[in-house]
């Protein structure tokens, strides 16, 4: 029947479209991805994100805070899990007496805290959601100094734009860890670095002895190992420019979600 | 602007006269096969898809494409759900791994609430390589969770602007009420629709002027379910979003719950993309595809006295 004939060479010339179609657009979009320009207008909604969420967003909502219950047996410890330098090793071995933070850059008055001044200053407890970009999410309870009682201390210079958290990992080829957010973030109440997890001190997979808690944004932001707070004015010249280890391979700097 | 479904230029000729909309394609020809049996047929021309329905749905088709594989990238980098808000690895509802064969050969398991599956080859295990949704699937092909959020929070917003103007005319032009919702007579054809729709058979409602009580099912819930919680539930994975918007994930059952029904919803269009495009070819794919590019619709009224079924459009 000539009809039936027909329709079978349809039915054929459609399944010979769509699959090419398909491989097609697959191989278009890894040519799209490996192309100078494409990239670069796919990393524009990372502003326009940005700057809805936070029209949107109280500058000092607290994210959520969980009870004790919550708390997750297992807080998985990702990315560098051992800084594993010497002068790293020598710290654990001293139990990180000797450990200092700095606070340096675009500051009226720069200065340096032991851990233990550290420990000293009011200290704020939170118990938070850690969203990994990889999709999974734990619960911990985190007690640290609130990065904003910092600020005030060392008193920002107007130009400054962006605080650096400089790490004492490095990664397999030498690359050094940092961190960078907004200087206004550093106001926000749940931004704090931290010195405890769950009530006992860092162990060294988390962080220890300082990390970042930053707690609106996820969880590659969180700093682990911080040594250094560098005010600047723009990320330029830092690492890889893009204000982050992670940013630097290609994630958002702007980390909302 | 005419109103979606009325006849416009109903042709009401006593011949079969091929439309504008029909060139040489394969399906002049089967009519003109009828048409030796057929004494009375007549072919009506009517406006099915308004400018801006067209736009918005031609648009939906890569950004669709593109934000479930660049979705299933994303889910490759913890391929793993639960409920509630914590992802214990141990009370996980779905898992694609690769795991260690009892032989020393690695296969993909997929473990849905702990039942387990082989699924090398496709899911867990595919081309040499660990990954829960294979190559074929993904954007970018490579395992690279930094570019494939690139791309899925790109088309996000582009798929979010579309979907607001589409609603926003849709409700302005009242197609949600008038031709989207089902009305008490639609309610009334349901079993029979549905019966049509179960044994395959083309009645004569499967291609009226109008949608069927099922496409309507479908599309409102489409328009107004899934499509705003996979939105919502992307939203809800934010952690900025959750501190402007905190009963979001309080009503969603938590952040990794919000996950696990963005994984749904999203698996929701998939099985309505595949089912729309079969009903699309089956039912008269060229006209479909005419009537979606340029909004013209050719319905066929065949009073076949040697067949029983009226033929519509094909």
């Amino acid at each position: 029947m000539i009809p039936q004939q027909q329709s079978m060479k349809r039915r054929q010339f459609l399944k010979g479209t769509v699959g090419a179609a398909s491989v097609v657009a697959l191989s278009g979009c890894d040519n799209l991805t490996q192309s100078s320009w494409f990239p670069s207008i796919l990393s524009k909604a990372e502003r326009l994100t940005e700057v809805v969420q936070r029209a949107i967003t109280p500058r000092d909502a607290l994210a959520k805070e969980y009870q004790e219950v919550d708390i997750s047996t297992i807080f998985p410890a990702n990315g560098n899990t051992d800084p594993g330098t010497v002068e790293y090793a020598e710290h654990v071995g001293q139990k990180f007496a000797d450990w200092t933070l700095e606070v340096v850059g675009l500051v009226k008055t720069p200065r340096s805290w032991s851990l233990a001044a550290l420990k000293e200053l009011p200290a704020r407890t939170q118990i938070t959601r850690h969203d990994c970009v990889e999709g999974w999410s734990a619960i911990g309870k985190w007690t640290g100094a609130p990065i904003g009682d910092l600020m005030h201390q060392v008193q920002p210079l107007p130009d400054a734009r962006y605080a650096v958290f400089h790490c004492a990992d490095v990664d397999d080829e030498g690359i050094a860890y940092y961190e960078s957010m907004a200087v206004a973030d550093c106001y926000h109440p749940q931004t704090i670095l931290a010195y405890e997890l769950n009530d006992t001190p860092l162990d060294v997979p988390h962080g220890a002895p300082l990390r970042l808690r930053f707690e609106r944004q996820l969880g590659y932001k969180q700093a682990k190992y911080v040594m250094k707070i560098e005010l600047v004015e723009s990320l330029a010249g830092i690492g890889g420019g893009k204000g982050g280890y992670w940013e630097d391979q290609g994630y958002e700097w702007y980390a909302g979600i | 602007m005419e109103e979606f479904g009325r006849s416009t230029n109903a042709v009401m000729r006593g011949e079969v006269e091929p439309g504008p909309t029909m060139g040489s394609s394969g399906w002049d020809l089967p009519s003109r096969a009828i048409q030796a049996v057929s004494p009375i047929p007549s072919t009506e021309r009517i406006y099915r898809h308004r400018l801006p329905v067209r736009i918005s749905h031609w648009l939906n088709v890569p950004f669709l494409i593109i934000l479930i594989m660049s979705g299933l990238q994303i889910f490759n980098a913890h391929p793993a759900l639960y409920w509630g808000d914590q992802s214990d690895r141990d009370r996980a509802l779905l898992s694609i791994r690769p795991m260690q064969a009892e032989g020393g050969d690695v296969i993909g398991v997929t473990t849905i609430l702990g039942h387990q599956f082989e699924t090398t080859g496709v899911l867990g295990y595919s081309n040499g390589s660990g990954r829960a949704f294979p190559a074929w699937a993904t954007i970018p092909r490579a395992k690279w969770l930094a570019m494939g959020r690139q791309w899925h929070l790109f088309f996000a917003w582009l798929f979010v602007i579309n979907g607001l103007i589409f609603t926003a005319y849709a409700l302005a032009s009242r197609h949600v009420t008038h031709d989207l919702v089902p009305s008490r007579n639609d309610c009334r054809s349901f079993g029979k629709s549905l019966r049509a729709h179960l044994f395959l058979k083309q009645s004569g409602s499967w291609h009226a002027k109008g949608y069927n009580v099922l496409q309507k099912i479908t599309y409102t819930t489409i328009l107004l379910i899934v499509a705003p919680l996979i939105v919502l539930t992307g939203l809800a994975m934010s952690p900025t979003i959750d501190t402007a918007v905190p009963w979001l994930l309080t009503v969603l059952g938590g952040r990794q719950a919000a996950r696990t029904i963005h994984f749904i919803t999203c698996f929701a269009f998939v099985g309505f993309i595949l089912i729309h495009v079969i009903q699309v070819i089956a039912t008269g794919f060229i006209n479909n595809i005419c009537s979606m590019v340029t909004g013209w619709f050719t319905v066929k009224h065949v009073k076949c006295t040697s067949c029983s079924v009226e033929r519509h459009g094909k």
